[in-house]
């Protein structure tokens, strides 16, 4: 399992005087779970497509520094390679789409097809994920016939039966219902825990708290933190970053609570009940109804 | 007041499987949320209010006519809809131009139609962006340009398929600020999403669909104490709910603010 290290990275893109990506370093564990928060522009889709190439090789655009995926340098490597290691998912659904199928599951079978599987692995591998993502009832049906958030299943589907080790996801809950977005999350934190990388764009900043094991900031293509949930959503300089905190965070910074045992304030459900709770029964006695 | 009865309206793609199945409701002047799970026929149905379906069985009136012997070009001038994918709406090189196609086209004159849509981009924060090509602009934003391609076109109703796919807190709140000022202004507002947290900041009335049909329909508070009914859905209560849910209190909060109030005036403080 590879280790993703940026080195420096740089990056404009043709026609832009502005660098999208500025300077950016960082390494990231096998079987890390990464989320990536920032406000709307500051690099992270960029980012995402840097993992995978996208950047530079098909935008072309000014470039520097590396990325490297184990000791693969993605810049200088060749798609049908890089494809093998790193799979994404794409903010807009319908980009995905190959336009080439005409059911689900031969979409999915896309991917599958020019790694040269056998038939048999093939066959295996797409009931697999399209019964993870709940549309194994719609494999027959053709892709553009999806709605919007089944054809968002289907893309994060085709990337899954892949089995790569490292999971790029630009913000792919965008469009699925609440519970559809929660096994999504579960979903891929079983990845992980089986050690494929993950790494995920996301706006919804209660379950990057939960899911993450730590969290990019971006902001103006700078990387401006990397570091555990409870750290970068207890910092109070989150708005100068056009992001706010899970509802969670919000509301103990507005109490003033905080975890004592981290010295941070908590970011998850669980996490802010006991705390809450805890001091609900002990300062209320009679005051339960 | 703009109303929109919906009665006894059944629909499918394909003969096997039907889609809406015997809807009726009636959408008056309350900002209204459309939620539900994944293929529950959201989408299909504004596209049913707008005319860019027709029922196969049941009828839509809107002021009391029948929208079956209005052209889709007719409705265009009465209900704006802000598709889910803004690719499927942008088709000019320039913004501007982009934004003034619908005004134009339901009839008004150029200047008028420049007016409207000036206004409705500075609405969403593009302004400096008149002369830009829509597709070297990022999804949030060009959702903000299908959005104000919509606004411009002044409609009684005005509906958004997900407009906070995509966008950040910042994009968030500037879209709520365009859902009350539409409001404001008189217009009818209806709203599919899958953010809760926005539904209850934002919406006076909520519609769950499940499978079809119409799960819940009522105040936006009073829907999002049915958690079981919301299971059933594919939702969940907003963030804060959740919370007071797992806190097993009676009073139940949607926003992070009233929680807080009513947490401090209970003096409850972390020791």
């Amino acid at each position: 399992m590879a280790k993703i290290v940026a080195e420096h990275l740089k990056y404009k893109y043709p026609l832009s005087e502005k660098l999208a990506l500025y300077d950016i370093s960082f390494t990231i564990e096998p079987g890390e779970f990464i989320g990536i928060i920032g406000e709307n522009n500051a690099g992270k889709s960029t980012l995402c497509q840097a993992m995978v190439g996208i950047v530079p090789n098909f935008y072309k655009g000014a470039y520097g520094g590396k990325v490297l995926i184990g000791d693969m340098e993605i810049a200088k490597s060749n798609i049908s390679d890089i494809c093998k290691k790193v799979g994404i998912v794409f903010q807009n659904p319908f980009n995905q789409v190959t336009g080439c199928k005409l059911t689900v599951y031969e979409e999915v079978a896309f991917g599958l097809e020019n790694m040269g599987l056998p038939r048999s692995e093939m066959i295996d591998r797409i009931d697999y994920s399209l019964k993870l993502l709940d549309i194994y009832k719609y494999k027959d049906r053709n892709p553009f016939d999806l709605s919007g958030g089944q054809m968002q299943r289907m893309a994060i589907a085709s990337i899954i039966a892949m089995r790569p080790e490292v999971i790029i996801l630009d913000e792919p809950t965008s469009q699925l219902d609440p519970q559809g977005s929660e096994e999504v999350f579960r979903a891929v934190q079983n990845l992980s825990r089986e050690g494929i990388t993950i790494i995920m764009v996301e706006h919804k900043m209660e379950k990057i708290a939960e899911y993450s094991d730590r969290v990019m900031l971006l902001h103006e293509g700078k990387l401006i933190a990397f570091e555990t949930p409870e750290k970068i959503f207890s910092r109070d300089d989150l708005d100068c970053y056009g992001v706010t905190a899970p509802a969670y965070t919000r509301i103990c910074k507005s109490l003033g609570i905080k975890n004592k045992k981290t010295g941070f304030y908590p970011v998850t459900l669980e996490e802010t009940k006991s705390l809450i709770g805890f001091s609900e029964k002990e300062r209320c006695p009679y005051d339960q109804n | 007041m703009t109303r929109i009865e919906v009665q006894e309206m059944h629909f499918s793609y394909t003969e096997q499987e039907p889609i809406l199945k015997g809807i009726n409701i009636t959408l008056d002047e309350r900002s209204t949320a459309i939620i539900g799970q994944n293929g529950a026929g959201k989408t299909t149905f504004v596209k049913l209010l707008k005319g860019l379906l027709r029922p196969m069985q049941g009828k839509i009136l809107f002021d009391g006519k029948d929208i079956a012997c209005m052209t889709v070009a007719q409705i265009a001038k009465h209900i704006g809809l802000v598709f889910q994918n803004p690719n499927d709406q942008i088709f000019k090189n320039n913004i501007l131009d982009e934004v003034m196609f619908g005004p134009i086209n339901i009839g008004m004159d150029e200047q008028e139609a420049k007016r409207h849509s000036q206004n409705a981009l500075a609405m969403v924060g593009l302004s400096d962006c008149e002369d830009k090509n829509p597709y070297d602009m990022g999804l949030s934003e060009r959702k903000l340009i299908a959005i104000a391609s919509v606004l411009a076109m002044d409609t009684d109703v005005v509906i958004f398929d997900e407009p906070t796919i995509a966008q950040d807190y910042r994009g968030i709140e500037k879209i709520k600020k365009i859902i009350r000022t539409l409001k404001a202004e008189g217009k009818m507002v209806l709203t599919i999403t899958h953010d809760m947290d926005f539904v209850a900041d934002c919406f006076e009335r909520t519609i769950v669909f499940a499978k079809g049909k119409i799960l819940l329909d009522g105040q936006t508070d009073k829907v999002f104490s049915k958690k079981e009914e919301l299971s059933q859905a594919y939702l969940e209560p907003p963030h804060v709910t959740q919370l007071c849910n797992s806190l097993g209190y009676d009073k139940v909060f949607l926003r992070v603010e009233d929680f807080v109030s009513y947490v401090k005036s209970k003096g409850i403080e972390n020791k």
